[in-house]
């Protein structure tokens, strides 16, 4: 049964190679679907991001360098100049963007061929995907990594949605003797009980710095800048000596609250 | 062709020592909650899950197995330590809980945090104080070992190790940790064993003053409730922390008082080392913290005729066919 299945999506799909593209390594699989990207380019205010090595200042006047960021963007949606949505498969649609692997720097997906010119996706893992079965939980959702790179709360069974952690003379000094600063930002709302939900979506317009133009055979990147100087400024300004340590409590929410505006669109690259 | 096959049914029969039930409810109690859809019992998958459960690879440096701190004998509690003792001999910060009737639990650990038991041996495997490994790490020591390659085959079908599949086996056996087996169980499904006088005393008074909380057949209705112990030292504020909401401060899941005779020191923080003490506690130890249960608001009157009733009862309650039962043994 299933071979049968599989001769004949083989045989549709030379057929369309055929007849559509001489390029054989398109991966169209029905004609119609193309490869798009999104690029998240981690910077802070007018500067790149350097993992240890650069200082940064906050608005609150704080100096700080950051030793690890990442975070995760789901739920990619996409809207044509005529109006239609279209959103990603839910099964490919979790990235986990992390600065110290440039591998995954990219969300990428396939969508129809068009002109985009808006595009939304969640920052962190919905509730539903949150409280799927564990057999829903493969690749980046997977809850087998460590404390330190670990993108999930065991205790308080959930999803980390941003982690960024770094050293700054504002922080106090540890139990380990450093001055670190750590940002874990999640919950989903509560699943047996309500509680605080930080699952945010942002929605970009893209007309102004250039619609994404999907077309058959090559790969429309939409380039957007991540400023996590905005995790920290925003409407309410994190001070690093306060909340040198800001995980599941009330003052995730302000974070969350900041960095929902940390992403800008730069260009595309259709 | 029928004959024959019975003939064989027979045969075969007499060369398995015990034949493999699965998850059987016992009449007396309800329906469970865990989605048994999402996760089919199998005998492969219930073997493979007690190995995983007595696995010390769990640990980072291999010395700690889910049973080193839930040990059978004690109703897979940790008998006689306050809080859990783990890797490296750190101590956490709460008594280990028993595995026991899982399937009918909705919330685990002792503040609710985990929703699905599936999730739920993500925590102490993680845990810096429990066995402070990565589950990554874990899996990549089990598929050096060719005994587990088969053992996930027969069970799942083909030899991969992963994530899904290792919680899965073990939400298999743990699931069928089921004690329904004391004396209470055999007079509430009317199997000849009575209460004695003095225990069916016991029983009045404890279903006049306890099931609120202590809910009848399983002897918990799981809920959240602050039963009046003062804050303990290390100020563990329960529910609160992974709710946030401040009428949850100081609450902690209500225990099953199954076993209770195997399950010493009681409390979140097994400050109470005998029952004695518990039930004194009760009677007249309240402490006036945010959030008491407003039944306990005035404590619970008892003589000392009624507490040592109540106590005759509670030890209906014990099933040592349970903390015997060798196929939940380490092999």
């Amino acid at each position: 049964m299933n071979l049968i299945h599989y001769s004949i999506i083989a045989l549709i799909t030379s057929a369309s190679i055929v007849s559509c593209s001489k390029d054989r390594t398109t991966k169209n699989n029905d004609g119609q679907l193309t490869d798009m990207s999104v690029e998240f380019d981690n910077i802070v205010g007018g500067q790149n991001l350097f993992l240890d090595a650069v200082s940064y200042t906050n608005a609150a006047g704080e100096q700080f360098t950051v030793s690890r960021l990442q975070y995760f963007i789901s739920n990619i949606k996409l809207r044509k100049t005529d109006g239609t949505e279209f959103a990603v498969n839910p099964d490919s649609s979790y990235f986990l963007i992390k600065e110290n692997d440039p591998a995954t720097r990219f969300a990428r997906f396939k969508a129809p061929a068009g002109d985009y010119n808006q595009l939304s996706f969640v920052i962190g893992v919905d509730s539903l995907r949150n409280t799927m079965d564990i057999s829903k939980r493969t690749g980046v959702l997977d809850p087998s990594a460590g404390m330190e790179d670990g993108m999930y709360w065991g205790w308080n069974s959930g999803y980390i949605f941003f982690k960024m952690e770094g050293t700054s003379p504002a922080a106090p000094v540890d139990p380990t003797g450093q001055r670190k600063f750590r940002f874990h930002i999640g919950g989903f709302g509560g699943y047996s009980a309500p509680t605080l939900n930080n699952v945010k979506t942002v929605t970009i317009d893209l007309s102004a710095s250039g619609n994404a133009l999907a077309r058959s055979g090559r790969n429309s990147n939409i380039h957007l800048m991540v400023d996590i100087l905005k995790a920290l400024n925003g409407s309410n300004n994190i001070s690093i000596a306060a909340n040198p340590s800001v995980m599941f409590g009330e003052a995730s929410v302000t974070v969350a609250n900041n960095y929902v505006n940390m992403f800008y669109h730069d260009h595309t690259e259709n | 062709m029928t004959i024959l096959s019975l003939f064989t049914l027979v045969a075969c029969s007499k060369e398995v020592l015990e034949r493999f039930g699965g998850f059987l409810q016992p009449a007396n109690f309800p329906a469970p909650v865990y989605r048994f859809r999402d996760n089919k019992i199998s005998q492969a998958g219930f073997e493979l899950g007690r190995k995983l459960f007595y696995e010390p690879r769990f640990s980072r440096n291999n010395t700690v197995s889910c049973g080193s701190c839930h040990i059978q004998s004690a109703a897979f509690t940790q008998h006689g330590h306050e809080v859990s003792h783990g890797i490296d001999d750190r101590l956490g910060r709460r008594n280990s809980p028993p595995i026991m009737n899982l399937a009918w639990m909705n919330t685990f650990m002792w503040d609710g945090g985990v929703f699905d038991l599936d999730l739920q041996p993500i925590v102490p495997i993680t845990a810096h104080e429990e066995m402070d490994e990565t589950i990554e790490n874990a899996l990549a020591k089990l598929r050096t070992l060719p005994a587990y390659a088969a053992m996930y085959k027969k069970a799942f079908g083909d030899t991969a190790i992963n994530t899904t599949r290792t919680m899965k086996a073990l939400s298999q056996f743990m699931l069928l940790c089921i004690s329904s087996n004391s004396k209470y169980d055999s007079v509430q499904r009317n199997q000849g064993p009575r209460f004695s006088d003095a225990e069916q005393r016991g029983y009045i008074f404890f279903q006049a003053n306890c099931t609120a909380c202590h809910r009848e057949p399983l002897i918990t209705d799981y809920s959240f409730r602050n039963n009046g112990i003062a804050t303990g030292i290390n100020n563990d504020q329960g529910r609160y922390e992974v709710t946030l909401n401040e009428t949850d401060r100081y609450k902690f899941k209500v225990p099953s008082l199954r076993n209770l005779s195997h399950t010493a020191p009681y409390m979140h923080d097994g400050r109470f080392i005998t029952l004695d003490a518990v039930l004194d506690h009760y009677r007249s130890g309240i402490r006036q913290t945010p959030n008491l249960d407003p039944l306990l608001a005035n404590g619970i009157a008892m003589t000392d005729a009624q507490k040592a009733d109540l106590l005759q009862f509670l030890n209906t309650l014990n099933d040592p066919t349970f903390l015997r039962d060798s196929k939940l043994s380490e092999q």
